[in-house]
């Protein structure tokens, strides 16, 4: 399979090219040379996994292929770091959602970005960052997935920042570049970590199972915990920063300044999950040898996802409302890989996990797209701008229902059967937690029907003009989303992806599946009695609550605490005194010698003055002196 | 003759070319006609070297030739070069060669200004080819005593402060240096000056625990290192933008390159012995370079502390005494000089038309001058470790070789030097954000410029160093890495 290297040089060359040349050309035409050359590396991704999927199987598992790899750098005898291209069954899966979504996106844009300054740029940054997270994904090795990282990461940053006049984009820019940066380096440090014990970088020896590559660890302990165990958890702080995990989560929100289709593409279904495939591919050994951060894992991803769940029920600018229910989502896959085992009914979380990515890439995207199609006409992000738009926007109403039906965990739509999977894998390692899994879920149902109902029902707000559907080039990529958004759910997914690689056949748990479709239904309907039509009683249960509900709204002060954390403590108690230390003190002592030095030859200065009479009058006084001194002694 | 020779004797025919000239044209004519020679000789010098390589060549150095100087003492102007030295004329050729593009409209005596270039350029070239330790501190002293005149004479704001106090913290360098010299020369007992044959001499362990702080702290000033690193601030701040490009990019390296050349190899056992002192000192400057960054306001400042930081990376990596670190030292001394010579060539652009560079009175230059802007993010980013940009696979090499050493104590410090990655990140996107994006502050920056041919060109060259070097590092790291294996008495 050596054509899958151009679904990373493609990418690569337009971005290059649209770099170096955009603003010569005109931006319809960069546009459509971004998405040609998308449209090409979807299609070979497709090839890739239509050939990869019916490829014979091997001992009942799909064989990992390695078409390239090739030397890079060299660090020491053992480690050196190789670019190359992996394909297995979750990277070929990523390779799919990916470019699909792109595709999506690249086409989205050229409607929603019409007229914008730097459309050119735009679509350069769209390129590099699709070449990033294909990179990331394709990641033979932990270190050059390190390195797609961090240029996702800048990718990421560039976006966000797109609107560079923007005040609240640039600082939104910043914040999640650092934070994303503070988590790598854990990141940075666990693979130090990890790559000194077992002496490789390699997935393949990483994860074969085999106990004997990280024999060199056994019995190095560092406060209590297996160094294992640390590399791994480092790792999963990592991830746990990309993939917005509790509390290094404080980016995502913000990072809603960026275009609406970037928050599509990249805060919604491809680099915010990046922890959870970086989790995923390393699962084998989080397995053998450090089970309990798996656990950690679980409560983490369990946590974030209660806590985005209730900051989503209050928020009112529809884009964070999103955003947080992204988080919550992605804590539902962290979730799943936390509780799953290995093999059989036993994996059933790993399959889950990575089946609700690829459900939730698709609706959240789709959910995304819509709320830009909305943001376009309206001008607003804020709830109370919208209203009633259901009678001028028929497709994006639909296709935002599917989506929300979706993410509800309704039948037959695709989010039903991942969350499904991933609440059967709860119960099954412990009720309690499946329960709360389940608690979450609804709550999921209800703020989303609640932002359904507060876009599309209730009385129309005042418009400067009439709002108007989305232009052809905006709602056919919603049309295809929505699409498979109602169809995936009956894909196959356990035959192609498992946590052992043998097929694995989904198995509707009866008890579990009506379960949750009876609580969503409930959450549906206390959502639809609040707020399909006027109804007081979501403004007197606040008020009965008007401390909590201020504290969600201001998402229980967390970014408040990092602002305190950063600007008072870092900056003003850190680097304040550092740089005034060095001026003063450091810098001073040095003055200080220059200084006395002066003060000093001022001082001598005179006994050099050029008058005979006394150096000679200096000289007697020498002599008697001496001459005192010998007589006395 | 050796074709090394034509390192030191380009610059000199440079130097007798300038006497002769009249006029501005024949002075760029000399300048941009030597140092694009230069940077060919070294291009090819590079190739040469790695046909040697390629081809068996496994001797330590390569290409070297010998004359005696002063034959009493044994001083012979003796010259080779090895994969660490090459990397270094490389980097000194290609800072060399932009440098001069980005003087080019210089209005204040041209002349005398490309005079002591000129010399500063012997100084530099000379001590990288020189093997023989008298050589090459003298032209070590050479490559010091101009920039007293480059900043004293062109510099800006309190100049005549910054180039007396940065000629004296050398000087008081070289002092050290000197004494820790004739010590390694008397210890030794082999009455020679080469390299090559001292490191064959054993010195003994008694004499090494002195000689080796010595020879280390001489050369650590240059390097800045902490607590003797507070000239680097007032120096850059006040230097022309050509010279900060060649102190920061070339002449910090001096440094680096002598503590690895003579303190540490000619004195492995101490050391190993006393390296904990440095370690910790280096440690420091790393972060507390990073900290200082974080709030200053003057543009210089800001890129001053960073080489603070950045260069304590490169005297940590050397004392991490294993071939990986001392890799990435090499590697990072190469990063840092053309990312840091790209950031004050950017700079002194910006300066030349906004007149300032204090942060806070700028902003939102990326609308106003796109490439500059564009170009500085570039710096920025290779700056904060961005892989595909040289900055990564240098920081990498150090960080994957320093955590070979297993001890707690090397461990923790490995671990101090890592979060330095953040705060880079920090400042860096902190003077971004600020200068590049936004509204425009000052109005009457609307109506500047943005760069014109010769400082495109410049730019350009140096940003395509950077991403070659990022995009592939390997034939730089065998390079220098064949060369720190074989000298190292591991």
């Amino acid at each position: 399979m050596e054509y899958t290297l151009l679904i990373l040089l493609l990418p690569m060359l337009t971005f290059i090219g649209l770099g170096l040349f955009g603003m010569k050309l005109r931006p319809a035409v960069a546009g459509c040379i971004g998405t040609l050359s998308l449209a090409v590396t979807a299609l070979l991704a497709y090839m890739t996994a239509g050939q990869y999927f019916l490829m014979p199987r091997v001992d009942g598992a799909y064989e990992k292929l390695l078409p390239y790899n090739f030397d890079w750098l060299h660090f020491t005898e053992n480690l050196q770091i190789s670019l190359g291209i992996l394909l297995d069954p979750i990277s070929v899966m990523m390779l799919v959602v990916i470019s699909t979504v792109s595709l999506m996106v690249h086409i989205y844009s050229m409607g929603y970005m019409k007229g914008e300054r730097g459309f050119q740029r735009y679509y350069a940054f769209l390129s590099l960052f699709t070449f990033s997270m294909l990179g990331l994904v394709v990641a033979p090795n932990i270190f050059q997935m390190y390195i797609f990282w961090e240029l996702v990461g800048v990718s990421s940053y560039l976006l966000i920042g797109f609107y560079y006049t923007k005040p609240e984009a640039i600082a939104a820019s910043k914040k999640a570049f650092i934070v994303t940066r503070f988590a790598d380096l854990g990141f940075l440090l666990g693979i130090l970590l990890l790559s000194f014990f077992t002496g490789t970088f390699d997935f393949e020896a990483l994860t074969s199972g085999d106990t004997s590559v990280f024999s060199g660890a056994a019995g190095v302990t560092f406060m209590g915990a297996s160094v294992m165990s640390w590399a791994l958890a480092l790792i999963f702080i990592g991830g746990a920063g990309k993939s917005a995990m509790f509390p290094l989560h404080i980016w995502l929100p913000d990072a809603m300044e960026g275009p609406t289709p970037v928050s599509a593409l990249i805060h919604a279904a491809t680099m915010v999950v990046a922890g959870v495939f970086l989790v995923a591919r390393l699962f084998p050994l989080y397995i053998i040898a450090a089970p309990e951060v798996l656990v950690g894992i679980a409560y983490v991803g369990a946590f974030t996802s209660l806590y985005a769940a209730v900051v989503a029920c209050m928020q009112t600018d529809i884009k964070r409302v999103l955003a947080f229910s992204t988080i919550s989502q992605i804590g539902f896959m962290m979730v799943a890989l936390g509780v799953s085992g290995m093999g059989g009914h036993e994996g059933t979380g790993y399959m889950a996990s990575m089946f609700h990515l690829f459900t939730h890439a698709m609706f959240k995207a789709l959910l995304f797209l819509c709320a830009g199609a909305i943001i376009h006409t309206i001008g607003s992000n804020e709830m109370s701008r919208m209203g009633g738009l259901r009678k001028y926007m028929p497709v994006t109403h639909i296709t935002f229902l599917i989506a929300c039906l979706a993410i509800a965990g309704i039948p037959p739509f695709s989010g039903f059967f991942s969350k499904d999977e991933i609440l059967s894998a709860t119960f099954s390692f412990s009720p309690v937690f499946g329960c709360f899994m389940s608690f979450v879920a609804g709550l999921t149902a209800f703020y989303m029907f609640r932002l359904y109902y507060g876009i599309f029902w209730g009385t129309p707000a005042k418009h400067e003009h009439t709002p108007h559907e989305a232009p052809k080039s905006m709602t056919i990529p919603l049309m295809i989303l929505a699409i498979i958004t109602v169809f995936a759910g009956f894909i196959p997914f356990g035959q192609f992806v498992s946590s052992d690689g043998q097929p694995y056949t989904i198995h509707l748990n009866l008890g579990v599946a009506i379960a949750s479709v009876v609580i969503a239904l409930i959450a549906i309907g206390i959502a639809t009695y609040f707020y399909k039509s006027k109804c007081d009683i979501p403004e007197r249960l606040l008020n009965m609550f008007p401390h909590f509900h201020r504290a969600a709204y201001h998402r229980f002060y967390i970014d408040e605490f990092y602002l305190f954390i950063t600007k008072r403590i870092i900056f003003n108690c850190v680097s304040r005194p550092i740089a005034w230390f060095d001026r003063h003190v450091i810098d001073g002592t040095m003055n200080g010698i220059a200084y006395v030095t002066q003060r000093a030859s001022v001082l001598i200065r005179g006994l050099q003055s050029g008058q005979v009479q006394q150096y000679a009058f200096v000289f007697l006084l020498g002599t008697l002196l001496i001459v005192l001194l010998v007589v006395l002694i | 003759m050796n074709f090394l020779s034509l390192f030191v004797l380009i610059p000199v025919l440079m130097l007798c070319g300038l006497f002769m000239t009249r006029n501005m044209k024949q002075i760029r004519w000399i300048c941009a006609t030597g140092s694009s020679l230069l940077l060919i000789l070294a291009a090819v010098l590079t190739f040469m070297y790695i046909g040697e390589r390629n081809a068996g060549n496994t001797e330590a150095m390569l290409f070297t030739a010998s004359a005696v100087w002063y034959a009493p003492l044994n001083i012979h102007y003796s010259i080779g070069v090895d994969g660490i030295s090459v990397a270094m004329l490389l980097l000194s050729s290609i800072i060399v060669f932009t440098g001069t593009f980005t003087s080019w409209k210089i209005e204040t005596m041209p002349k005398e200004f490309f005079l002591w270039f000129c010399l500063l350029s012997i100084g530099v070239f000379g001590f990288f080819i020189s093997t023989d330790l008298f050589t090459m501190f003298m032209f070590y002293e050479i490559a010091l005593i101009p920039m007293y005149l480059l900043i004293g004479v062109w510099g800006t704001g309190k100049k005549e402060y910054a180039a007396m106090k940065l000629t004296l913290m050398l000087m008081g360098g070289s002092a050290l240096l000197l004494v820790g010299i004739l010590g390694i020369y008397f210890a030794s007992g082999a009455s020679t000056m080469n390299l090559l044959e001292l490191a064959e001499q054993h010195i003994p362990e008694v004499m090494q625990r002195w000689i080796f702080p010595l020879t280390f702290i001489g050369f650590g000033v240059l390097g800045a290192l902490f607590p003797f690193h507070t000239w680097s601030p007032d120096g850059h701040a006040s230097a022309p933008t050509a010279v900060s490009m060649l102190h920061a990019g070339v002449l910090m390296k001096l440094g680096g390159y002598g503590c690895f050349r003579v303190a540490i190899f000619l004195m492995p056992e101490a050391a190993k012995e006393l390296s904990w002192i440095f370690i910790l000192l280096t440690g420091i400057s790393v972060v507390y370079g990073a900290y200082s960054a974080i709030v200053q306001t003057d543009l210089k400042y800001i890129n001053a502390y960073s080489s603070v930081s950045h260069c304590g990376l490169v005297l940590f990596a050397i004392l991490m005494y294993n071939e990986t670190a001392m890799t990435g030292a090499v590697m990072q001394m190469l990063s840092h000089g053309l990312m840091t010579a790209l950031f004050f060539a950017l700079i002194g652009m910006i300066y030349g038309r906004t007149h300032t560079r204090d942060i806070r009175e700028m902003g939102g230059l990326m609308k106003i001058m796109p490439f500059l802007a564009v170009g500085y993010v570039i710096a920025g980013l290779a700056s904060l470790g961005l892989p595909g940009l040289s900055g990564f696979v240098a920081e990498m090499t150090i960080f994957v070789g320093a955590f070979q050493n297993a001890d707690v104590f090397h461990r923790v410090m490995t671990v101090i030097a890592c979060t330095s990655i953040v705060i880079t990140a920090v400042y860096i996107l902190r003077v971004v954000g600020k200068l590049l994006y936004g509204a425009v502050v000052n109005e009457h920056h609307k109506q500047l410029t943005d760069a014109v041919w010769y400082e495109r060109f410049a730019v350009i060259v140096l940003i395509i160093a950077i991403a070659g070097i990022g995009l592939a590092p390997l034939w730089v790291s065998d390079m220098i890495h064949f060369s720190v294996d074989s000298l190292w008495p591991f």
